[in-house]
């Protein structure tokens, strides 16, 4: 148990003191995930919307495909970009294994699946009315769909935080296709994951136990964001306050 | 909600990490295979920058069990080599996958085992004969069961010794050699290892050293380039330049004192030092 309280002195310290090694490895997990999980819902989104909401031929298939994607082992992920993208494999010519890129990839397959499948049941469960009611008040096509996803917003969220989470949290893949590498003396495709697992390899507990830690804490602070937005207190409380701070001046002004 | 995700990648990519800085040296990747012993010992961390100052590289150094480092030379899938597997390399030269194979350093094995020593391999005379009594004793023995050149050279002694290792006590972790010793600590067990890595986790383990000192248990160290006529595409001469760095007096004399602030002797005995 000391061991952990040290860890968390430890982690406090490296925070505070803005260490250049961890700020850069956090930095670049979140900018990978960022980057995959922005990929994974701009693919995962209007594919769980198209399964949830169409119906053609094929269609059983490539829902199974979805719900099993979101089980797909992270390492399993890694293994296979990781013989797509060796040199004497077939997209070997891009020269991306061993770069974030690899990694950014890797972390997208992962992520784009949890988005479309839980997108997908999230709209299968919706009152199909809603888009009837959108058209009949002019809507397009998309704009009813648009609307729909307004509607579930929540759920959409909860597709996203999965999505996110699933990402920051791997290392597996994260190890074979980025090879936690420094280069040039900087962090290059190490990740909080993978420095934590390397630390761990040459003994350093302590240093392992902080960045466990920071990581904890960093998921915890962008969760925490997105499930603000997601039951709608983010903006509503300072909304709120300046509403009311602004109607009070215009009743002294007048 | 798209646009916060989008906001956030903006942002981060605005302050620039992930992107290499710019240097005023164009540099060359290089991609070098290496074992994890190599890399837990922290002397690559040293010895890369050493490289890097004074050749236009830029080393990604891959670390994974010496089987599978040679594994990535055979498929032409690193420019050059750091392995301590000697059969494995031999063979590779042979086949012609790799060439300038060139000694660099060494250290030890070293057996551990629980203070009370069960099987008695304190008094063993011979690395063989410490294996023969913990197999007589089925006392349980932890072995990396990866391929790894500490693997390797677990199973040499045990044919040495005569003995095919089967039962419940012969565990296999498939790990490294650092989560391997934390098993071996744990289930108070019989290991092989480097002592690099036992000195690094020394004040982690609850093991001794109980025997040493075997010539079988040398433990040699190798630089070696992938074979550009088998792979036209590899960097051959950047493989030559960090197989010339290795072997460099500047190389070598570093390894003298590399440790010794830490553990009161140097990790590694360097091979090649200038007469």
């Amino acid at each position: 148990m000391g061991e952990i309280w040290q860890g968390f002195v430890e982690a406090l310290r490296l925070i505070v003191t803005f260490n250049p090694y961890v700020m850069k490895i956090a930095l670049f997990t979140l900018y990978v995930c960022a980057i995959a999980t922005f990929f994974g819902m701009l693919m995962g989104i209007p594919l769980g919307s198209v399964l949830a909401l169409y119906r053609f031929r094929g269609r059983k298939f490539l829902v199974t495909l979805v719900n099993a994607g979101m089980g797909l082992p992270p390492v399993v992920v890694g293994l296979f970009v990781y013989l797509f993208l060796k040199r004497r494999g077939p997209l070997g010519f891009l020269g991306w294994l061993y770069t974030p890129k690899a990694i950014v990839i890797a972390e997208i397959v992962l992520a784009m699946p949890l988005i479309a499948g839980i997108t997908m049941a999230a709209l299968q469960n919706e009152n199909p009315k809603i888009r009837l009611q959108a058209r009949s008040l002019g809507a397009g096509e998309a704009g009813s769909i648009l609307t729909l996803l307004r509607e579930t917003r929540i759920s959409l969220i909860a597709a996203v935080i999965a999505g996110f989470g699933g990402i920051i949290s791997e290392v597996g893949a994260a190890m074979m296709v980025g090879g936690n590498l420094m280069l040039n003396g900087e962090p290059y495709t190490r990740t909080l994951t993978t420095a934590t697992v390397q630390e761990v390899g040459m003994g350093n507990s302590e240093l392992a136990i902080a960045l466990g830690i920071i990581l904890l804490g960093i998921t915890f602070l962008l969760v925490w964001v997105l499930t603000s937005i997601q039951q709608g207190s983010l903006l509503s409380e300072p909304v709120r306050v300046a509403k009311s701070l602004f109607s009070r001046f215009r009743k002294e002004a007048a | 909600m798209i646009g916060l995700v989008a906001v956030l990648a903006i942002v981060t990519m605005a302050t620039g990490c992930g992107e290499k800085k710019t240097e005023p040296v164009e540099r060359t990747e290089l991609i070098l295979a290496t074992t994890t012993s190599t890399q837990d010992s922290g002397l690559l961390d040293e010895w890369v920058p050493m490289f890097e100052e004074n050749n236009p590289y830029s080393v990604k150094v891959i670390a994974v069990g010496s089987g599978q480092a040679m594994e990535m030379g055979r498929n032409g899938e690193c420019d050059v080599m750091l392995v301590h597997s000697p059969s494995e390399e031999e063979k590779m030269v042979a086949e012609g996958y790799a060439i300038d194979r060139n000694a660099v350093m060494h250290n030890n094995f070293i057996v551990l085992g629980p203070a009370s020593d069960p099987a008695g391999v304190k008094s063993a005379t011979s690395a063989e004969e410490a294996f023969k009594k913990i197999a007589a004793s089925q006392q349980p023995f932890i072995s990396r069961g990866d391929d790894s050149g500490t693997h390797t050279r677990e199973l040499k002694v045990w044919k040495e010794a005569g003995i095919e290792p089967q039962g419940t006590w012969y565990v296999e972790t498939g790990k490294g050699m650092a989560d391997t010793l934390r098993v071996a600590s744990e289930r108070k067990a019989y290991t092989l290892t480097d002592d690099a890595t036992y000195l690094n986790l020394k004040e982690d383990l609850e093991l001794e050293v109980l025997f040493e000192g075997d010539k079988i248990l040398y433990n040699n160290y190798h630089v070696m380039d992938v074979n550009p006529e088998k792979y036209p595409d590899v960097d051959y001469e950047g493989a030559q330049a960090f197989n010339d760095f290795c072997i460099s007096p500047e190389a070598q004399e570093f390894l003298l004192t590399f440790g010794e602030d830490r553990f009161g002797r140097p990790l590694f005995i360097p091979d090649a030092l200038p007469e």
